[in-house]
C-alpha cells in the first residue's frame, strides 16, 4: 500500500484558517524586569502574543531582545513581573519545562550537534515526546520500535517540508550556514510547538536564503498553525512576515503595533538612527 | 513480448495490457518521506483511471490540450496517460521556464487545463492567467503552501482522483465508457506535443503521434534488450523528448520500472540506491561524476590512491577489449582485471550507482574520448546516440561492441539516413514527427513531402557505416579547392588534448586550413616544471620552441585523424600558431558561456590570419586587452607561425600502394 500523503496539519489546536490570528491570547508578559547585578536588561515590559500570529521583536543591538526570548522560554528568571502562557501564570520555569509545555526555539548562533546527521539532529527534537523507558529503547524492540518509527515518520515529514532530503545523512557541521539554520528550524518543529521562538533566523544569509527562510516561516505559521515570535533585523523581512511588532530599546518597550505604524513611529526611527543628545 | 503487444498502438492501451500482464510488478517508484514507495502496474492503472475520470468530469474532451509542468513525479507521468485515455493531448513544459517564457507556449498550444507540481508552478500560472483566456483549471500535485488559495479553478490531483473514484463507484457504467474512449484512439492520432527550446526564434511545437513514439520505443527496447525486469531513474526534464521516450514510452512498451528521485538534489544518492539498469545522461554529467571521483581520490589514503592508479592503468589497457569481447588479452591481464573489478571497479561502480547498468547512453554533444574510455574501461557499457525531438529521439545509436568516442553509431532500427550535397544529415523513420503545430511553413522547411527530415547537422557515414556528426550544417564551409571545412569538428579534436584550451580554425573561402591555438596554462605549466623549462610569463611560455614542438605533435595527430576520414581529409591543418594571450570573454573573444566568437576574432587578429596565409614565419602584433577592473592596455608580441605535416588521404594512399 502506498503511503503517499501530504503532511497534515500537525497542530490542530489553532483555530486559524486564513492567516489571520484568532484574537485569543497565547502568551502574556506583564511588567517583566530582568536584572543582572546592577545592569537592567529588561525594564517593566508588557506585551502579548496572540494565538496564530507572527510577532516580531525588534530593536537596536543590546536592546534586550534575546533576553526577552530567554525569559519566555524559561532560561532567565525575571526579578519582577509575570508570564502567562495559555492562561497559566508562571514565574520560575526550567527551559525543558517550557519545551514540554509547547515552546520551542532556535538560536542566534546555530546550536546544533555538529557531529550528528541532519536526521539525528531533528530526531533529537522528538526526544521529549518519547515515552518508552531507556531500556526498552536500548533493545529497540516491540513498542519501543513502533514508537521510534512513528517519530521517524514525523521527522521525515519535516524533512520533506523543509526540502532538506539531500542532506538527511550528512553531518550538520559540514553544511553551509543557511542549511544549518534550516536544520535548526526543523529540530524546533519536531517538538510540534504551540509557540516557536526564532532568534534572528535570517542573520548572515544572502537574499535567496532569506527568501527561502521567509517562505518556510510563513508556511509553518499557516500550515501548522504555529504561533511565531521572531527577532529580526532585516526590516523588509519584518514588514513582510509580522502581524504585529514590539520594539525594544535599552530594555524598554518603545512601540507596539502593526508593522506600518511601528515603522512610522518617531521613537523607533530615533532608536535606530540615533538622536543628538 | 513484441507479439503480444502488436494490437496495442496507444499508451493507454498499453497500460491496460501491462496492468494484466505485469499486474504485480513495479511500474513506478518514488522516494517520499525517505522511503521508496512503489506502485505496481495494477495500482498505476487504478491511479490513472481515477485521475482520468476526474478530468473527464472536469470537462476534458477529445483533442483538448493539457499543460504538464513540474519535475519527475509519478502523478505527472500519470497525467500523460490519464489525458491520453480521453483523447486529450499532454504538453509537457520546462518547469524552470519563467512565467513570461511559459506564456508563449501555453497560448500557442491553447491549453484548457494545466497539471502542475507545486505552489511555485501554481504561482507562476496565476501570474499569467489573465493572458491565458482558454485556461480553465489548474491541478496540483503537492499541497504545501496552497491550503489557503481559494481560487475556484484550483484543485489538487488527489482531490480530483477521489472524485473520480466516487464517480466510478456511483456508476459502474463509467468504467466501460472510459474503456471505449481508450479504444477510440488509434496509432495515427496526435499523442503529445513537445516544444523545442528555441535557441533561435520562438519555440516550435513538435507534434508526435502514438505510432511515432510507440514504434520508436519498441525498436529501442529491442535494440538494447529491455524488458519488464529493467529499471531506470527519471531525472531529466519532462518536456524533453528523451525523458518522454525513456521514462514513459519505453516503460509502457517494455513494462520496465521508472523511479522518481526524492528531489532534484538527491538524484545521485537515489541512483545509488536504485542502481538502474539503463541510464542516460548528457556528457557533462559523466564529466562531473569523473571529476568528483578524482577529487575524492586525492583525499584518499596512499594505499587506496596506489591501488586506484594501478588498476585504472590495467583497465585502460585491457578493459575496453574485455568489454567488447575482443581477443588478444593475456591470461595475466584477465586475472588482474578480475582482481581490479573486486578491489576498485566494483566499489567505484557501486558508488556511481551503476552496478547493474546494462546500457548507458550519452548524447547531445561530443564527449571527451578520455572520459568516454574511462567509463567503458571499468566495464560500463556506455554508448552514444544521436537523436532529435523531430525523430522521437532515435536517429542513430551505437550497437554493442561497435563503440568509438567519435561516432554516434549506425542508423537505429527502421531509420534511413542520407547525406545531402551540402553535407547535411537527412533521415526518414517511423518516428518522424507529424509536423510543427500551427506552423506549416516551418514544417515544410524541415520535412520533405516524402518524409525526409533535415537535421541541421553536417556529418557523414564512415567506412563502417557509422554516422559522424561534424558540425552544425550552417557553420560548415568550403575550402577553395572544394573540400569540406568543418571548423568545430577540427577545433573539438584539438581541444580534446588537455594542453590545448581553445582553438580557432580558419579556412572558409581560403586555400587551406589554419588554426590559432591557446595553450591551457595549468597542464602546460606543470609539464614545463617537470621538464625544467624556465619561463617568465604566459606569453613567453606560449612562444617557447618546445611548446611549439608539443603543439606540432598534437596538430599532426589531428591531421592523421582527419586524413583517415575521406570527407574531411582535405581540411587538414597546413599552418598553425600559438596565440600570445588567452582568449577571454572580457575582451569579447569568447561569449560568457565560453564559446569562440568567430567573426570578432577574425577581425581582431586579422594581421595574424594574413600571416598564416602569406607564408611568413613570424609576425609582430599589438593587441588591446581589457583588465578585470575595466582599464585597457596593450600587449605586443612576435608570434611564430609554423607549418604542419599534411598527410595524404588514406583512400588515396591505398590506391597508391
Amino acid at each position: 500500500m502506498n503511503v503517499h500523503t501530504q503532511p497534515e496539519k500537525m497542530n490542530l489546536s489553532s483555530g486559524r484558517e486564513d492567516g489571520i490570528a484568532t484574537g485569543e491570547e497565547l502568551l502574556r508578559v506583564d511588567n517583566v524586569t530582568l536584572r543582572f547585578g546592577g545592569v537592567t536588561a529588561i525594564e517593566d515590559i508588557s506585551f502579548n502574543i496572540l494565538k496564530g500570529e507572527v510577532r516580531a521583536i525588534i530593536g537596536p543591538n543590546g536592546a534586550g531582545k534575546t533576553s526577552m526570548l530567554n525569559v519566555i522560554n524559561g532560561f532567565y528568571h525575571p526579578q519582577e513581573g509575570t508570564i502567562t502562557f495559555r492562561g497559566e501564570e508562571r514565574r520560575k520555569m526550567k527551559p525543558y519545562e517550557a519545551a514540554a509545555s509547547g515552546i520551542a526555539r532556535t538560536f542566534q548562533n546555530v546550536a546544533l550537534f555538529t557531529g550528528m546527521s541532519t536526521l539525528d539532529n531533528i530526531m533529537s527534537g522528538r526526544s521529549l515526546k518519547m515515552n518508552k523507558s531507556f531500556f526498552a529503547q536500548m533493545f529497540y524492540y516491540g513498542p519501543a520500535r513502533d514508537e521510534e518509527i512513528a517519530h521517524r515518520r514525523r521527522v521525515e515529514e519535516i524533512i520533506d517540508f523543509l526540502e532538506i532530503q539531500h542532506i538527511r545523512r550528512q553531518p550538520v557541521g559540514k553544511l553551509p550556514y543557511g542549511l544549518q539554520k534550516r536544520v535548526e528550524l526543523g529540530r524546533a518543529l519536531a517538538l510540534e510547538p504551540d509557540l516557536l521562538l526564532l532568534d534572528e533566523p535570517m542573520a548572515g544569509m544572502n537574499l535567496e536564503e532569506k527568501e527561502d527562510m521567509s517562505r518556510f516561516i510563513i508556511d509553518v505559521n499557516q500550515q501548522f498553525g504555529t504561533t511565531i515570535a521572531l527577532i529580526e533585523h532585516d526590516m523588509g523581512v519584518v514588514m513582510d512576515l509580522a502581524d504585529r511588532v514590539v520594539v525594544l530599546d535599552y530594555g524598554k518597550k518603545i512601540a507596539d503595533g502593526e508593522p506600518a505604524d511601528v515603522q512610522a513611529n518617531q521613537d523607533v526611527i530615533d532608536a535606530y538612527l540615533g538622536v543628538p543628545h | 513480448m513484441a507479439k503480444a503487444t502488436d494490437g496495442l498502438d496507444t499508451f493507454p492501451k498499453l497500460l491496460l495490457h501491462n496492468a494484466k500482464a505485469f499486474a504485480d510488478r513495479p511500474a513506478m517508484r518514488h522516494k517520499d518521506f525517505g522511503i521508496w514507495q512503489t506502485w505496481t502496474w495494477a495500482e498505476m492503472l487504478d491511479e490513472v483511471r481515477a485521475f482520468s475520470i476526474g478530468l473527464q468530469d472536469a470537462g476534458l474532451k477529445r483533442g483538448d490540450k493539457v499543460a504538464v509542468v513540474g519535475s519527475n513525479r509519478p502523478a505527472l507521468y500519470w497525467t500523460f496517460c490519464a489525458v491520453q485515455a480521453l483523447g486529450g493531448v499532454p504538453i509537457p513544459v520546462y518547469a524552470d521556464a519563467v512565467a513570461d517564457e511559459m506564456v508563449y507556449v501555453l497560448q500557442h498550444a491553447e491549453v484548457r487545463f494545466a497539471v502542475v507540481q507545486d505552489q511555485e508552478q501554481v504561482d507562476k500560472l496565476l501570474s499569467i492567467k489573465d493572458q491565458l483566456p482558454k485556461l480553465e483549471y489548474i491541478f496540483y500535485d503537492w499541497q504545501r503552501g496552497l491550503a489557503d488559495y481559494d481560487e475556484p479553478f484550483l484543485k489538487s490531483i488527489s482531490a480530483l482522483q477521489s472524485e473520480g473514484r466516487a464517480a466510478l463507484q456511483a456508476n459502474a457504467a463509467r468504467e466501460q465508457e472510459w474503456l471505449s474512449e481508450i479504444a477510440a484512439s488509434k496509432g495515427s492520432d496526435l499523442c503529445v506535443m513537445l516544444y523545442t527550446s528555441g535557441t533561435t526564434g520562438k519555440p516550435k511545437g513538435v507534434m508526435l503521434s502514438y505510432d511515432n513514439l510507440v514504434i520508436s520505443s519498441r525498436n529501442a527496447n529491442a535494440f538494447d534488450g529491455f524488458d519488464e525486469n529493467d529499471e531506470i531513474i527519471a531525472y531529466l526534464p519532462l518536456a524533453w523528448v528523451g525523458d518522454h521516450i525513456f521514462s514513459y514510452g519505453q516503460s509502457l512498451t517494455s513494462g520496465y520500472c521508472v523511479c522518481c528521485p526524492e528531489s532534484p538534489e538527491t538524484v545521485t544518492e537515489n541512483r545509488r540506491e536504485i542502481a538502474p539498469t539503463y541510464f542516460f545522461a548528457p556528457p557533462r554529467v559523466f564529466e562531473g561524476l569523473l571529476t568528483d571521483i578524482t577529487v575524492r581520490m586525492e583525499d584518499a589514503s596512499k594505499i587506496k590512491q596506489k591501488l586506484f592508479e594501478y588498476f585504472l592503468g590495467v583497465a585502460n589497457r585491457v578493459g575496453e577489449k574485455i568489454l567488447n569481447k575482443e581477443g588478444g588479452v593475456s591470461l595475466k591481464d584477465r586475472a588482474l582485471y578480475a582482481l581490479g573489478e573486486f578491489l576498485v571497479y566494483g566499489p567505484l561502480k557501486n558508488r556511481l550507482g551503476m552496478t547493474r547498468m546494462k546500457v548507458g547512453y550519452t548524447a547531445g554533444e561530443a564527449i571527451g574520448p578520455e572520459i568516454f574510455r574511462f567509463y567503458r574501461s571499468i566495464g560500463l557499457n556506455l554508448k552514444q546516440l544521436y537523436g532529435q525531438t523531430e525523430a522521437s529521439v532515435y536517429v542513430t545509436a551505437q550497437p554493442d561492441g561497435e563503440i568509438s568516442a567519435d561516432t554516434v553509431g549506425t542508423p537505429s532500427p527502421d531509420v534511413e539516413i542520407e547525406i545531402a550535397d551540402n553535407g547535411e544529415v537527412l533521415y526518414r523513420s517511423p518516428g518522424v514527427f507529424m509536423g510543427y503545430y500551427k506552423n506549416d511553413e516551418a514544417t515544410a522547411e524541415t520535412k520533405s513531402a516524402d518524409g525526409w527530415v533535415k537535421t541541421g547537422d553536417a556529418g557523414f557515414l564512415d567506412t563502417n557505416g557509422h554516422l559522424r556528426i561534424i558540425d552544425r550544417a550552417k557553420d560548415v564551409g568550403r575550402l577553395n579547392n572544394g573540400s569540406m571545412f568543418p571548423p568545430k569538428y577540427i577545433e573539438n579534436k584539438l581541444k580534446f588534448f588537455p594542453n590545448i584550451k581553445e582553438a580557432v580554425a580558419i579556412g572558409d573561402g581560403r586555400d587551406y586550413t589554419t588554426v590559432m591555438l591557446n595553450i591551457d596554462l595549468h597542464p602546460v605549466a606543470n609539464w614545463a616544471e617537470r621538464n625544467n623549462i624556465a619561463y617568465g610569463s604566459y606569453q613567453e611560455l606560449a612562444n617557447h620552441p618546445l611548446v611549439y614542438k608539443m603543439m606540432a605533435e598534437h596538430v599532426d595527430h589531428v591531421n592523421r585523424d582527419l586524413a583517415s576520414e575521406e570527407r574531411v581529409a582535405g581540411a587538414q591543418i597546413h599552418r598553425f600558431l600559438v596565440l600570445h594571450k588567452e582568449l577571454d570573454a572580457d575582451d569579447g573573444e569568447l561569449t560568457r558561456t565560453q564559446k569562440v566568437r568567430r567573426s570578432f576574432i577574425n577581425e581582431r587578429y586579422g594581421p595574424l590570419i594574413e600571416a598564416l596565409y602569406d607564408g611568413s614565419t613570424e609576425k609582430y602584433v599589438e593587441t588591446e586587452v581589457v583588465f578585470e577592473d575595466g582599464r585597457k592596455g596593450k600587449i605586443s608580441a612576435t608570434v611564430k607561425i609554423q607549418d604542419a605535416d599534411v598527410n595524404a588521404p588514406e583512400t588515396m594512399k591505398e590506391a597508391a600502394e
